[in-house]
């Protein structure tokens, strides 16, 4: 393709805040159509909004996260429109003086993706159309949402898929939204637009509305790039135009034929009065954040020397991270609880949510007592795996499965002894290894960890045997 | 001579009357008089007289509120729970909310007897209550004359003494002009000093609800009760007045400095000028002092005033459309046709064109010429009340520039109306408190007001020098033959 891509996309994110935007309203998902309401959600005549300041905090935090200006004065405006699920005919939002302005999303190439702005803003109704009617549900009116804007910067499907992927992350992370794109608390728009490299001047683009999966972004950015490109190389030019991605047939149609230039009448909702925040507050949330999932990778690298991928999968997920921090903390060495975690607590969770709750029924402490009683091959690696599976099924810790005559293990001595055993009881593996051929020495592991039912010290006895060999 | 709320309420804990006895004195009143005066719209005598019940079980207690058993009524966009509130517009006919304004919530506290809903200009807009789609109440001192507005029921039923006290709203002088045009005392009190939760907006920035009464202490009684912070209203300020407004009432005027700008007495009538300015030399004769002053950007306020207010206006009035709630259109092709039809026919002229007007002044292209400049304007009208109030304590001035106006002679003429309230705007825009009080009559024997204007949060000031006035110009309260006379 001889284009250059300019993409930018806005993500809209539910704040995981308790009650809605302004007023006391439970947010929980679902529940009876039209019972999580009152006069202000469902804007009766009469009812006025009040700011939750809950809401104000997490944008600030989002803000943060993304390397934002915070600006300190700011105001609600209302954005006036007509639909049926927005039940006072504007939707009250931000314009001319967002939350937060001017930040950046770090890709792992090192480029950086701007975020123009994070505004906060209500969620609309939902309508159910059912037997010919159509009906409204206004439990959702008035949750609080963040909208964030990038920077038309992103110029592949990849950076696209990999810019919405670290932007979860870091909501998640920083405990505001959970994110769930199924679910709707995370919905994106894609914008996007074709020019020749070197051109300076932006094309006409399209906007893709209310992506719901990571994949799906990366598909639609492809699928429409695609399509732009064989309407500009037949000579044609692209209508500016909202479209919509179907994941089944992986193309990208047009929703509404004309982008309608809506005017929606912005001006300063004169019920909330204007707000200021003050820089300590600013400070507090600042100090409040957790260590960002990129700093983190890069300190488990760097400083732990962790090898990449494991360092990425336990950063990747808020509570794995404490859980695992926590464990260090107590003792545990960093590779026996990094591998313990990635290779068996792992293995018994199969989504991805499952590892994002994390939900384990031991402690880290009680974690750390078994990594270190691996970490000083008091067990082998194998008895540590297995052991964890059975506390991770009931909880209880390790000395319910490991008794103290146990761990005294196997002494110098009598490791001697079995290693003369296993090199009499396999002479021709004896004499493999000493003339070089090394797998050979296996058998004789076999012999050992038989014999004491597998709680003998590999890696001693294999100093032991190559000695014994003389190697 | 009728009586005032604290007569009332020492009758009726001395047991010469009964709460339920008061009340049904006033549903007789309202009975005989309304079906001319037209000043009630929705009547609630059942709920009534269930509630003076109740107050004459609280009245047995000895630290029964003030308010407790005393007949009132609310302007008909104050909404309340299971009784009709309409706003007098067709749109929102048979809407009853199921919530009370935080005004009549804290009233109902106090064993408040409503009698019902009074008549106004379809959603607070114009000058006569004309508009109203119940028609127009007369005024009761002349009924061929019109009550003024918006608040014009509430003003038409303190006058005929259809209710002891009653709430009015006022965006740019819905309380002040119909308590002016029908002799009675009207309270603006300052923005945010009383929560406008549950009162239908109309503009937002502006509106605020207050008294009407047939004396200043009265309506300092009313306020105190309706006053204060409420946490579901974000404008509401947690101000501290501290004793009470009545107590206040009896200070002495001397030395308080009075205001008086040649701006407020621009083209107005010569008989209310001259009304007027015998005013303030009573004033200046017992010790205050006359300050002149001038406000040179009050000349700009009725502008601004209608461009701020109709835009408020078009995006509080988006709402209206038919589906959850009031007035649907009876046949229709499709949500649009649905939606189009019911504001069509469900909305007055006077509506119509100030959702027009408050439409275009937002419009992207207009906005920064119109409503931008209007709140730059604002500001400066702002700085120079300020000014004003380093120098006075209150400024005095006419409340409207004429007297009533017969019935039906501005209907066609919508700026004519609009000047109508070219004297109580500026309060409005300010966000100032001010109070009209009856200040003699006009050779046809209508009313005339004064206005009494103080700072933010002056109240006490503003009711202090409008009671001394009441008190020593020997004005005749309660002119009006008829109504209630216990
Ligand atoms: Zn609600």
């Amino acid at each position: 393709m001889n284009y250059e891509i300019v993409c930018g996309i806005e993500t809209h994110i539910e704040l995981a805040t308790r009650t809605k935007i302004f007023c006391g309203c439970t947010t929980e998902f679902g529940g009876e159509p039209n019972t999580h309401c009152c006069p202000v959600c469902t804007g009766q005549p009469g009812a006025l909004p009040v700011l939750n300041q809950k809401v104000v905090e997490y944008a600030i935090k989002a803000g943060l996260a993304l390397n934002c200006k915070i600006n300190t004065k700011s105001h609600m405006d209302r954005k006036n429109y007509v639909y049926p699920d927005l039940p006072k005919a504007y939707q009250i939002s931000q314009y001319d003086e967002p939350l937060c302005e001017k930040g950046y999303i770090e890709l792992d190439s090192g480029k950086r993706i701007g975020i123009a702005r994070i505004h906060i803003e209500e969620d609309a109704g939902k309508l159910i159309h059912e037997k010919g009617y159509t009906f409204i549900d206004y439990n959702r009116s008035g949750v609080p949402l963040i909208e964030i804007v990038s920077e038309p910067d992103i110029s592949s499907a990849e950076e696209a898929k990999e810019y919405a992927e670290k932007l979860q992350l870091i909501m998640r992370y920083i405990g505001i939204s959970d994110c769930k794109m199924q679910e709707g608390s995370m919905r994106c728009d894609v914008n996007l637009s074709l020019r020749k490299p070197g051109d300076s001047s932006l094309g006409v683009r399209t906007e893709i509305k209310n992506i719901n999966s990571l994949s799906f972004i990366q598909k639609a950015v492809m699928a429409e790039a695609e399509r732009q490109a064989d309407i500009l190389d037949a000579g044609g030019t692209v209508v500016q135009q909202t479209m919509r991605y179907d994941e089944a047939t992986n193309t990208v149609t047009p929703m509404r034929d004309k982008e309608n230039s809506e005017d929606y009448r912005y001006f300063p909702d004169p019920d909330i009065l204007r707000f200021s925040i003050d820089e300590e507050k600013i400070e507090e949330i600042r100090k409040s954040l957790p260590e960002l999932p990129f700093e983190k990778l890069k300190r488990y690298v760097n400083v732990l020397g962790l090898p990449e991928a494991t360092a990425k999968q336990i950063s990747r997920y808020r509570k794995v991270a404490e859980f695992f921090e926590g464990a260090l903390a107590e003792g545990a060495s960093v590779k026996n609880a990094a591998n313990l975690i990635v290779g068996t607590i792992f293995a018994t969770m199969g989504t991805e949510e499952e590892k994002e709750l994390f939900d384990v029924l031991i402690s880290p402490a009680q974690y750390a007592a078994l990594v270190k009683l691996a970490d000083e091959r008091k067990i082998n690696i194998g008895v540590a795996q297995a052991t964890l599976q059975k506390m991770l099924e009931t909880g209880k810790p390790v000395e319910e499965f490991i008794k103290p005559e146990d761990l005294v293990g196997i002494s110098d001595e009598e490791l001697e002894k079995l290693c003369r055993e296993a090199m009499d009881a396999n002479p021709k593996a004896a004499a493999d290894v000493r003339s070089g051929k090394d797998k050979a020495i296996n058998a004789m592991f076999g012999y050992i960890m038989k014999k004491t039912g597998g709680k003998a010290d590999i890696r001693k006895a294999e100093v032991m045997l190559r000695k014994l060999i003389g190697q | 001579m009728r009586m005032g709320i604290t007569e009332l309420a020492v009758k009726l804990r001395k047991r010469e009357i009964s709460a339920v006895e008061l009340t049904k004195a006033y549903i007789d009143a309202i009975e005989k008089l309304n079906p001319t005066l037209n000043a009630y719209v929705h009547l609630t005598f059942d709920t009534a007289l269930e509630a003076a019940e109740q107050a004459d079980q609280m009245l047995k207690e000895d630290d029964a509120p003030l308010l407790c058993g005393i007949p009132m009524a609310l302007k008909d966009n104050i909404c309340t729970d299971g009784i009709p509130t309409t706003c007098c517009s067709k749109i929102l006919e048979g809407f009853k909310p199921y919530y009370d304004a935080t005004v009549w919530e804290r009233l109902k506290k106090q064993g408040a007897v409503l009698l019902g809903k009074t008549n106004m200009d379809e959603f607070g807009m114009g000058s006569t209550s004309e508009t109203s789609c119940y028609g127009a109440p007369l005024n009761p001192r002349n009924t061929n004359y019109v009550t003024g507005g918006s608040s014009g029921g509430s003003a038409a039923a303190i006058c005929a003494n259809l209710a002891v006290y009653s709430l009015g709203s006022d965006t740019g002088g819905s309380i002040r002009q119909p308590a002016s045009f029908c002799g009675v005392v009207g309270l603006k009190p300052t923005y945010g000093a009383v929560s406008r939760y549950g009162l239908i907006a109309y503009g937002s920035s502006l509106d605020q609800i207050g008294p009407l009464t047939n004396s200043v202490k009265d309506a300092a009684i009313v306020f105190d009760a309706i006053k204060g912070v409420d946490r579901r209203d974000q404008t509401s300020v947690d101000y501290d007045y501290g004793s009470s407004m009545a107590e206040c009432l009896d200070r002495d005027i001397k030395g308080i400095r009075i205001g008086v700008a040649e701006e407020f007495f621009d083209g107005i009538n010569p008989e209310i000028k001259s009304k007027v300015e015998e005013a303030i030399k009573l004033f200046e004769r017992n010790g205050a002092v006359i300050e002149n002053i001038r406000i040179p950007a009050m000349k700009l306020a009725l502008p601004v005033y209608y461009i701020i207010a109709c835009a408020e206006a078009s995006s509080n009035l988006g709402r209206y459309d038919g589906i959850r709630y009031g007035y649907r259109t009876a046949s229709y092709s499709s949500i649009d046709d649905m939606i189009v039809k019911t504001r069509s026919e469900g909305f007055g002229d006077e509506v119509k064109r100030r959702i027009m007007l408050g439409t275009y002044v937002l419009s992207s292209g207009y906005y920064d010429a119109y409503y931008k400049k209007a709140c730059l304007i604002r500001e400066e009208i702002n700085r120079e009340f300020d000014a004003v109030f380093e120098k006075c304590d209150v400024l005095v001035a006419p409340t409207a520039p004429s007297t009533a106006f017969p019935l039906n002679c501005k209907r066609k003429s919508p700026v004519e109306m609009y000047l109508a309230d070219i004297c109580t705007v500026p309060v409005n825009i300010a966000g100032v408190p001010a109070i009209s009080v009856p200040c003699g009559e006009d050779a046809n024997g209508l009313p005339i007001g004064m206005q009494i204007i103080g700072r933010r949060f002056g109240e006490v000031t503003v009711l202090q020098v409008a009671h001394f006035y009441e008190q020593n110009a020997g004005q005749i309260i309660g002119a009006y033959e008829g109504g209630v006379r216990i």
